[in-house]
């Protein structure tokens, strides 16, 4: 070990930090005497970088060499950077010395495409699988699936990893051929599909016999990257449902475009990554996943795209109000959940404590309702009624937005004057 | 005013809560020995700490509450914050005297404050779980200081001697002076006297494993390298991993070299 690994590390690190994913979530596995490490159910985060971001896993790449030219890639053929390659002993060294130290959960390994998909996946497998045999590495395993994997590689991989994940990247394939040539849609499905099969095989397996050992038992996730193409927030939002009707899909991930190859003109000019929509579509992902909202009642024909001044939830409420405003002491679980301000903690709260009594403004303040917003939407014992009836959707919309205004821009829309 | 006394162990609040059932009188202040009482004092009733009637009060609050229930009162006493004695011995009255569930009344107060106080140690609980560093000593054991806010080390061992259950490890509190070691069978507390060597938050150079250096540079290195410039926030790091962690954290440390 020495300074030739740092430079390795810090090169591969680089390459492999545009993928947005870091769970460490979704298994739990108890230590075993003959084993080392454990996986803890819920994610860990062991550190936070200056961006704000997670590291949980140590991500990384195999390799930056790579056989293709996607015009959003910072490793794609045509880029003039160092390449380089880790070998096994060194990569399942750092993994195991890094994980004693409590720096991670466990290894997040991806790679550029070397000679074909299948060649560069074996290689990542046979990681996955010096990890868990010779060394006995009982902790977490996410690895990427190259698109266009095999289905026997596939299966070998989800026996090793306890996470598989391949990217979307474009959520549309015309523009995914016009970004990415060698790539197609169906390349990407089909490794999901294979993925899904498994984990359903597997679950069929192990009721006859409960010692089977598991296939990804922590499911796939996959991404999007947000602002490189001219999709809508419609269509984001429509494939990733989609996606979630997949087997054992547990998370799409949003990237916001970043441009690592400015110099390349079939990409958008942007001033800054849309950290603002990005954020806007991971919590309108939210509500299709723990509040009950179907994505054509977040986005639709006559608003393809997604609120930047106001959740999703919000705007929705704000398009809906006679829906509202909500009963607090009577209304159904599902209802609540729909009113803003009210999150899927507080609803479960007010739910067991309503049997005790009425709820007051204050308890409802008290147990984390942001009553700034919730106050239009529900009734409640003491409260004024000046709800979302009486004083229209855009008396409140103004009110509601009226610090956010300033500051914050479409990023898209280029400004008339210059900034300093 | 009625003051009760008492040692500030839980067995000691436990048996309180039952010699306050045995008098018909609850105190309206819970104060430690040797602690300065109020101004004016109608009684002043010392508790004298009771293993058996503690058990039957524990067993009595089992009975009534679930596991998640008990477990949430005993992080809560582990907050150490003052107050927090009589705020528990409040809430379990209430659960002693109502017929129903008590503590799913969210819009109590008391119900609320023991269910935030026992957030905010489980959060503190999580925070060592994430930010735990281990070194590696020369002798093999890997050694960590802390200095958590509530005194959340014990609560969070399972995790650490289920993660870490084949390398030797000791996690010293350095705030409370104490620490567990673990040594490959079971983890014991120790606390470490005048005479040792007292540690600090950086192994001495000597006491290092030969490697340990190379290991901190190379997470280090790749803590830099997979920040994404475009995207800094660093108020949201901070938020993320509150700054009264960094003196610990490998990474965030400057360079050795």
């Amino acid at each position: 070990m020495n300074d030739r690994i740092l430079k390795k590390l810090t090169l591969l690190a680089e390459s492999a930090k545009y993928d947005v994913s870091c769970a460490s979530s979704g298994v739990r596995r108890k230590s075993r005497t003959d084993k080392m490490g454990s996986t803890a159910g819920w994610g860990i985060c062991h550190s936070f970088t200056e961006d704000g971001r997670c590291v949980s896993l140590l991500k990384i790449m195999l390799t930056n060499h790579c056989i293709y030219d996607c015009a959003y890639c910072i490793n794609r053929r045509s880029n003039d950077i160092r390449r380089t390659a880790f070998t096994v002993e060194e990569l399942v060294e750092l993994t195991i010395e890094f994980y004693r130290r409590n720096y991670i959960e466990g290894l997040f390994l991806s790679s550029g495409v070397i000679r074909n998909p299948d060649y560069t996946m074996e290689r990542m497998v046979r990681i996955a699988q010096e990890l868990r045999t010779r060394y006995r590495y009982n902790g977490y395993i996410h690895l990427k699936g190259i698109p266009g994997a095999s289905e026997e590689l596939i299966r070998q991989a989800g026996l090793w990893a306890d996470r598989l994940s391949v990217n979307v990247e474009i959520p549309t394939e015309h523009n995914l051929k016009r970004l990415a040539p060698e790539k197609d849609h169906q390349s990407v499905f089909r490794p999901m599909a294979y993925i899904g099969q498994g984990v359903l095989a597997n679950e069929e397996e192990r009721r006859h016999f409960r010692h089977a050992p598991r296939f990804a038992p922590a499911g796939q996730s996959t991404q999007m990257i947000v602002g490189a193409t001219d999709e809508s927030d419609r269509d984001i939002l429509q494939l990733s449902a989609s996606l979630y009707r997949r087997e054992a899909m547990k998370r799409v991930y949003y990237s916001g475009f970043i441009p690592v190859n400015a110099y390349d003109h079939r990409l958008p000019a942007l001033k800054q990554t849309p950290l603002v929509r990005e954020n806007r579509l991971y919590q309108a992902d939210w509500l299709m996943r723990f509040y009950g909202f179907k994505a054509d009642e977040i986005v639709d024909e006559v608003y393809p795209n997604l609120d930047l001044d106001v959740d999703p939830k919000l705007a929705w409420a704000l398009r809906h109000p006679e829906f509202f405003p909500v009963d607090i002491d009577t209304a159904d679980y599902a209802s609540i959940l729909r009113v803003p301000g009210i999150g899927v903690k507080s609803a479960k709260m007010i739910m067991v404590s309503r049997k005790f009594g009425r709820m007051t403004a204050s308890a409802l303040k008290k147990i984390g309702v942001v009553m700034k917003k919730a106050q239009y939407f529900i009734i409640c014992r003491e409260l004024p009624v000046r709800t979302i009836q009486e004083v229209r959707p855009e008396y409140v919309r103004k009110v509601l937005t009226r610090k956010t205004d300033r500051g914050k821009s479409d990023s898209r829309q280029l400004s008339l004057f210059f900034e300093e | 005013m009625i003051v009760f006394r008492y040692d500030k162990t839980f067995e000691g609040l436990l048996t309180a809560v039952f010699d306050a059932y045995v008098r018909k009188q609850f105190p309206a202040c819970l104060l430690g020995d040797q602690e300065p009482g109020p101004i004016f004092v109608d009684t002043d009733y010392r508790v004298l700490t009771d293993r058996e009637k503690a058990e039957r009060v524990w067993n009595g609050l089992q009975r009534r509450l679930s596991r998640n229930v008990c477990r949430m009162l005993m992080y809560a006493w582990f907050s150490e914050i003052e107050g927090c004695g009589l705020l528990l011995m409040q809430y379990m009255r209430k659960v002693f005297d109502s017929k129903n569930s008590v503590y799913l009344n969210f819009s109590d107060s008391d119900v609320l404050e023991v269910k935030k106080l026992a957030q905010k140690v489980s959060r503190e609980r999580m925070h060592l779980i994430q930010f735990v560093r281990f070194q590696k000593a020369a002798d093999g054991t890997f050694f960590a200081p802390v200095s958590p806010k509530y005194n959340a080390l014990p609560l969070s061992l399972s995790y650490f001697s289920d993660r870490f259950s084949d390398q030797r490890w000791l996690i010293y509190d350095l705030k409370r002076k104490y620490g567990y070691y673990y040594d490959l069978n079971s983890v014991e507390e120790i606390t470490l006297s005048e005479n040792d060597r007292l540690p600090d938050v950086r192994l001495e150079d000597a006491l290092m494993a030969e490697d340990e250096k190379t290991f901190q540079e190379l997470w280090r290195g790749y803590f830099q390298a997979i920040t994404i410039r475009e995207r800094i926030n660093l108020r949201l790091q901070r938020q993320n991993m509150p700054r009264r962690f960094w003196k610990y954290l490998t990474e965030k440390q400057t360079s050795l070299k």
